[in-house]
């Protein structure tokens, strides 16, 4: 063990050399995010007016992609250097589950609603871990060109295997959460029924059946960068991916795009504090925190990207977009007229049986 | 500054000037020198064992380690030997209240989903069984709760499935080779080892592929670069070195974007495809699939690894003298024999370097099979990162590298018996 401790030490060491000597600086703090348009959305709304209240530095790093191996890789080493991770909800779980997140106390911790309402019930059914802090709600929904859809564009998640109707390829993620729950929807399963039937070896048969039906017509994606870019070069009909995305190929590219929002797959991203920071940083974070989800501060970030708040008292308070001056509100996944038809990603379960279900589908792939 | 005796009558050790016998001050001059030698190399020596050695040390160990079992539950482990697993009965109370025990300092210091998720990579389902039984777990108290068998089962039903504890009784040793047998597509089972059922079968697959691959990619690295390093040996220097900038410039430019610019190249609507169809080589409606699949690997990783087969083969052909082809050609060879029978044989050793090279990159490839790659131009190389990030089953990725590596060393060793590693030459 003393020499994995080593290996683990070395190699903390150069994941952040030079955030080792930064953090334990006075007022700076790390905070891990996921880059691109995202991170800058958080440095308008959150870190510029932090840093010009507190005075503390803030020091951006891209690294929520890799967040979980490397927050264990630190936590091995004994030595944490983030502190505050920007990560999925499904990661969250496992880092709570892992021990590497600290737990939250969301009633003294985060700030209540303007009108009193405590922050667990402000929150809700968002808070889906201990160690989860919920900032805001994004759909992995579909996108189509106008102009190769004919005169009649998809209106349902079920177009998607309607190789008839829309031919030409479509791009589906290179893993299983969400590909298989719409499968199953159109293999007829009811909504409430998907997970219970995923449970079982058929059932996971059942979906990978249905994609079997369109995998010659599929593109397999990693990057959430891939649909947008294969639409945009008219690679594909239609392709999933993330909301945010599409917003930006249709509304600052002025694509021939639209989207689809009929069972997207709700999901939730948040921050986390690292577990085995020192008191001084923890604090430090956790007044970070308290900040940047409050209520006006989660509309804020809507300003600058198509996410919606995680917090019920943000919603009425989201506005124009800070540079197109378009509402956001109808871009919005929790917009009630986009939510008609959401699809919630069930944790848990897939806490459980992503490995099983990943190694069938990657076999399935393979095929 | 003599300082020999006299040969004549040999009386005693030959003595150097400062009156120490020569043996003694020749072996401190030389140990002195040693040291002096191991002190230049020191910096290098402690770089390549802090960051190399010592990891990949580290990686074929966590192939074996299984501590967290025996760790986490330390008095369950031990009446665990005591039951059988294959009476198909549960184990009796001794078990729970061992199990109640651990349980609750396990909580206590929040390793109980750790072990959950552990376990979980054998048996689905273990994940939400330790984070929900945690819960509730934690409200027992060990002292004075007797009897556990019954409210450990009230708690979750699982805990009185004896497959539960079969699991868990399996992968309690300290050394396992579960990482392995699952990196060979089996696994594990109180039964011994089993291969994993046929539709989970995935791993052996990727082996195959990524060697398969690996030498189609170096064969074409052979086919396409040998002529370019054979006209860069054969041209006047300053040409020579004006093309060299040709073969180097990709070398000097991003992985990504390389790969990135493949993309745009192979794509159904991208550069190829509309050429070829605005020549009528090809029909609009059935253009060719060039990417998301074994095809765009090749070709994507046959242009990032050539550079490393032309230089070497370069600078192997650079030292060929061109008199053994003359000569040849005087005594009557025609131009093919003349190459065949004379040149080609000296440029062997740079195309035995670059092919060892082109190999054992193409082998890791990463990046490059994940973006042309599709789903049946993935390496195994993939699979690693999806332990190492997505799953964090380290122990299977450590497996499957310890595996990879021994493959490249096998390889290496059969390359060395069959060709000899001395008629390798970078130049």
């Amino acid at each position: 063990m003393k020499l994995t401790k080593i290996f683990m030490t070395s190699t903390a060491l150069a994941f952040a050399a030079g955030a080792v000597a930064a953090a334990d600086m006075a007022n700076e703090m790390t905070i891990v995010s996921w880059g691109g348009a995202y991170s800058k959305s958080q440095l308008k709304a959150y870190h510029e007016p932090y840093s010009a209240n507190t005075g503390v530095t803030i020091i951006n790093d891209d690294s929520s992609g890799e967040a979980v191996s490397k927050l264990r890789a630190m936590n091995e080493a004994g030595n944490v250097t983030w502190d505050v991770v920007d990560v999925e909800a499904a990661d969250a779980m496992r880092l709570c589950d892992e021990g590497l997140a600290e737990e939250i106390d969301f009633n003294t911790m985060l700030a209540p609603a303007p009108d009193g309402t405590s922050a667990e019930d402000d929150f809700g059914a968002m808070l889906v871990s201990d160690c989860f802090i919920p900032q805001i709600v994004f759909s992995t929904t579909f996108g189509y060109r106008t102009d190769l859809v004919g005169d009649t564009p998809p209106s349902s998640v079920c177009d998607v295997f309607d190789l008839e109707a829309y031919p030409g390829k479509r791009a589906l993620a290179k893993k299983p959460i969400g590909n298989v729950e719409w499968a199953l929807l159109c293999d007829g399963v009811p909504k409430d029924e998907i997970y219970e039937v995923l449970e079982t070896s058929e059932g996971q048969d059942r979906a990978l059946a249905k994609l079997d039906t369109i995998k010659d017509q599929t593109i397999w994606w990693s990057a959430g960068a891939d649909t947008p870019q294969l639409l945009a070069d008219g690679e594909i009909v239609m392709g999933s991916t993330f909301n945010g995305r599409l917003f930006s190929v249709i509304e600052e590219q002025k694509q021939p795009v639209a989207m689809l929002w009929d069972a997207q797959v709700f999901d939730i991203d948040g921050w986390i504090i690292p577990a085995g920071l020192s008191e001084e940083r923890k604090a430090r974070a956790l007044d970070y925190i308290y900040f940047a989800t409050d209520t006006q501060r989660l509309a804020d970030q809507a300003k600058y990207i198509s996410y919606g708040p995680a917090r019920a008292s943000s919603a009425p308070l989201v506005g124009k977009h800070a540079e197109l001056g378009i509402d956001m509100a109808p871009h919005m996944p929790t917009d009630p007229a986009n939510a008609k038809n959401t699809f919630l990603n069930n944790y848990e379960f897939w806490a459980d049986y992503r490995d099983d279900i990943d190694a069938k589908f990657q076999a399935w792939l393979a095929k | 500054m003599s300082v020999t005796t006299d040969t004549g009558q040999a009386t005693g050790p030959v003595l150097a000037a400062d009156g120490t016998p020569l043996k003694r001050s020749l072996s401190r001059a030389l140990r002195r020198q040693k040291m002096r030698a191991l002190m230049l190399i020191a910096p290098l020596l402690i770089f390549v064992l802090v960051s190399f050695i010592i990891p990949i040390g580290s990686m074929l160990f966590r192939s074996v380690e299984n501590d967290i079992v025996a760790d986490t539950l330390p008095l369950t482990v031990v009446e665990l030997r005591n039951w059988d697993a294959e009476s198909g009965e549960l184990p009796d109370e001794a078990l729970y209240a061992a199990f109640a025990t651990d349980m609750v300092a396990a909580i206590e210091a929040k390793k109980h989903t750790r072990l959950g998720t552990r376990l979980n990579y054998e048996q689905t389902g273990m994940s939400s069984l330790f984070r929900k039984s945690g819960r509730k777990l934690k409200k027992l108290d060990p002292a004075a709760d007797a009897p556990f068998k019954e409210k450990v089962i009230d708690i979750d039903k699982k805990w009185g499935d004896v497959e539960t504890w079969r699991t868990i009784k399996t992968h309690s040793v300290r050394l396992t080779n579960g990482y392995f047998l699952n990196a060979v597509d089996m696994r594990r089972t109180p039964e011994g080892a089993q291969s994993q059922p046929e539709d989970k079968q995935i791993l052996i697959k990727l082996f195959q592929r990524t060697l398969i691959m690996s030498v189609i990619i170096t064969v074409s690295c052979i086919i396409l670069g040998y002529p370019v390093a054979w006209i860069l040996a054969n041209l006047p220097m300053r040409t020579a070195n004006i093309l060299m900038i040709l073969v180097l410039l990709p070398f000097w430019t991003s992985l990504l974007v390389r790969t990135s610019a493949w993309k745009v190249m192979l794509q159904q609507q991208g550069v190829i495809n509309e050429v070829l169809v605005w020549l009528g080589m090809v029909a609009d409606d059935s253009r060719l699939v060039l990417i998301n699949n074994q095809t765009g690997t090749i070709i994507a990783m046959t242009h990032i690894l050539l550079p490393f087969m032309i230089l070497p083969m370069y600078s192997v052909m650079q030292t060929i003298k061109p008199y053994y082809v003359r000569a040849a050609k005087s005594m009557g060879a025609t131009d093919w024999t003349a190459f065949w029978r004379v040149y080609f044989p000296q440029s062997i050793p740079g195309i035995g370097a670059g092919s060892i090279l082109v190999f054992i990159l193409a082998i890791g490839y990463y990046i490059t099979p994940e973006i042309v790659g599709g789903t049946k131009g993935v390496f195994i190389s993939n699979r690693i990162a999806y332990h190492i990030s997505s799953s964090l089953n380290w122990g299977l990725a450590a497996a499957l590298g310890t595996i990879l590596l021994a493959v490249v060393l096998i390889l290496y060793w059969a390359y060395d018996k069959i060709v000899g590693i001395d008629n390798v030459k970078l130049g």
